[in-house]
């Protein structure tokens, strides 16, 4: 059986969603590991212990240059647990990471992994969704960044201790990046968009006024996401942006509002479970693959559906 | 100032020649190789040739003595990637064809671009996109950074370049921060689409770009042997490509007053309340 290390740039009091299930998917493996590119606190480790991670290998993130510490650490971990799994978050960060970590050991880097099988192939997305896909590594290490919202979180409710090492890295061989600047961005009450339940988004339709969407989002404790039009505009922070050059999405629900459905933008949310579209133009592309269309004005249904929500509800 | 401040700069930029993305795209069944028909230039490089553009404009002009070449690793057919960075205004064209390089993936493609531009001598800067509109992994980037020892700036949403200091400054997001990144040269850079605005290639360009040259090599003359990229090359092995069933339209209602009240509806049926 196969061994599987998990690498974490950072986890916060406790592992987000998405990491968890990260956790999830190694527990299935031998040995799990996590790896951490900083220093966990109590709780999360504890969380680790719940899906039967017996080892946790930290180092202190010293901030020197970006991205090289995050580098030493993925690359000591894997030399230290020499698992043949090896599993990060799917962001654009931790992709580059787990990339060159594989041209460095001549391991298979796969992107947009929904799972690996006991045996080690991947299945993963390919053309935005349109194709799945299995690979496996030809040479042994499979480094594979997972898609949020692809595995089932399920601790394995045992209590098991951690034990915490600190590895040892040696000097970084890469050229130094050097953080100027780090400005933090607001922080919002909201589920972080790429891995939440409920999305809800809105474009060129709502006219520079995203109200009728945040109340939606609000009674469905919904994420909120944007077309490049909208986030072009400058109504909505870019970090909203759902598409082929912004976030993707698999949320078991995605409300589109006043968005055509262009092939960027259907990029990065028809995976999705199901969608629902409103828009007042019915030729509109985003009916073609909407499970529930409403052609109407988003003004008048958003907050229509808002209300009846919270009515239900109480 | 120091004399090295005017020394020209060599700019490589990377293109890659894709399958439209405004069309069907298909995998196919034998290779479980994309249907590479019907290709343009990765939408997402023209903003990594604008990007060595403005750069070049920004510091004296192509008159300078400035270099931004076109480069790509590709079937014959890839060449017209390389024709569009020219018309756009790259100086001339960098082209690695050869038939063993299909099938290789990002590891082993990775592999060939670094070998075609360390073709390249004093290369200062290598631009890429923020990812192919085919693959998506996003990933060259870093791996070209990794093989060739030079600092990676990627993602990035603007980009300074001081020419005198030798230095990149980039703004990139990162999780819940917004970041500014520097680096000395040589250093690769991929830039997303918030960096600027592609130009479109005028009529003065597409006359130019007709008399510039696009130098083809083959694996030999990078160093690199066929056992070494391709199939036999790649570290992944891919073992089925299916389609899934496309979505399909589901109900399509027009609102006469009370559509709010069918999207709970539908909501509360799908269970998703
Ligand atoms: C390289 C590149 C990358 C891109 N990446 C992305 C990406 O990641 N994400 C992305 O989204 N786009 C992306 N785009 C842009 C994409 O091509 C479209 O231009 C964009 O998605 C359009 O946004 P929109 O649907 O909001 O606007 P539009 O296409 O203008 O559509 C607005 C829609 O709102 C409807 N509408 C108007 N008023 C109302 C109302 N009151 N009620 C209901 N409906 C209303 C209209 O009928 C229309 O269908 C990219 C483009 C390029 C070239």
């Amino acid at each position: 059986m196969s061994s599987a290390l998990v690498f974490f740039s950072h986890v916060s009091t406790v592992p987000s969603k998405a990491q968890r299930e990260l956790l999830t998917l190694a527990s299935r493996f031998e040995n799990p590991t996590v790896a951490i590119a900083s220093v966990p606190g109590e709780e999360a480790l504890k969380v680790f212990g719940s899906y039967g991670i017996a080892t946790v290998l930290q180092a202190e993130n010293p901030q020197a240059s970006f991205g090289t510490h995050e580098l030493s650490v993925l690359d000591a971990a894997l030399q230290h647990t020499d698992a043949d799994l090896v599993l990060l978050e799917n962001d654009s960060f931790s992709r580059e990471l787990g990339a060159r970590i594989a041209v460095r050991r001549n391991a298979a880097i796969v992107t947009d992994v929904i799972d690996v099988s006991a045996d080690l192939i991947a299945t993963k997305d390919e053309l935005a969704g349109g194709y799945s896909a299995s690979v496996k590594s030809a040479t042994g290490v499979l480094i594979a960044t997972v898609k949020p919202n692809s595995i089932e979180d399920a601790p394995l409710d045992c209590q098991d201790s951690v034990e915490v090492k600190n590895l040892e890295l040696a000097a970084p061989l890469v050229p130094a990046v050097s953080i100027v600047a780090a400005d933090q961005k607001e922080a919002s009450d909201r589920p972080a968009l790429s891995e939440a339940r409920i999305v809800v988004a809105g474009g060129r339709g709502v006219d520079g006024d995203f109200s009728a969407v945040e109340d939606l989002a609000d009674a469905l404790g919904a994420a909120i996401g944007a077309s490049r039009a909208a986030t072009d505009a400058g109504w909505i922070s870019h970090d909203a942006q759902i598409g082929q050059t912004g976030v993707t999405v698999s949320p078991q629900l995605y409300i589109s509002a006043g968005i055509s459905g262009a092939i960027q933008q259907k990029a990065g949310m028809q995976t999705s479970k199901f969608i629902v579209a409103v828009n007042k133009d019915m030729d509109a592309p985003v009916f073609e693959i909407a499970d529930l269309g409403i052609v109407g004005d988003l003004a008048k249904v958003l907050p229509q559906a808002a209300a009846e929500i919270r009515r239900r509800q109480a | 100032m120091s004399d090295a401040n005017n020394t020209p700069l060599t700019l490589v930029v990377l293109v890659k020649h894709v399958p439209d993305v405004q069309f069907d795209r298909h995998i196919s069944q034998d290779s479980l190789r994309l249907d590479r028909s019907e290709s343009v230039l990765s939408e997402l490089d023209e903003y990594a040739v604008e990007a060595a553009l403005a750069i070049v404009e920004d510091n004296g002009g192509f008159a300078a003595g400035h270099q931004v070449i076109a480069a790509t690793v590709g079937p014959s057919s890839s060449a017209n990637s390389v024709r569009k960075a020219l018309q756009m205004g790259a100086s001339s064209g960098l082209h690695l064809n050869d038939d063993a390089i299909a099938g290789s993936d990002t590891v082993a493609t990775s592999k060939a671009l670094a070998a075609l531009v360390s073709h390249v001598p004093n290369v200062d800067l290598v631009l890429t996109g923020m990812a192919s509109t085919d693959a998506e992994t996003s990933v060259i980037a870093a791996q070209l950074a990794e093989r060739l020892g030079f600092a990676q700036l990627t993602h990035a949403q603007s980009v300074e370049f001081d020419a005198a200091q030798r230095e990149v400054t980039i703004h990139r997001e990162h999780g819940d921060q917004r970041l500014t990144l520097k680096a000395a040269l040589p250093a690769v850079l991929s830039v997303t689409d918030q960096a600027n605005n592609p130009r479109y290639p005028n009529f003065k360009g597409i006359m130019a770009a007709k008399k510039k040259s696009i130098e083809e090599v083959d694996l030999a003359a990078v160093g690199l042997s066929a056992a070494e990229v391709g199939t036999e090359g790649s570290t992944t092995s891919v073992l089925a490509a299916d389609k899934r069933p496309s979505r399909e339209a589901g109900t399509i209602i027009t609102d006469s007053g009370e559509a709010g009240i069918a999207l709970v509806d539908f909501l509360a049926e799908q269970k998703l309340i």
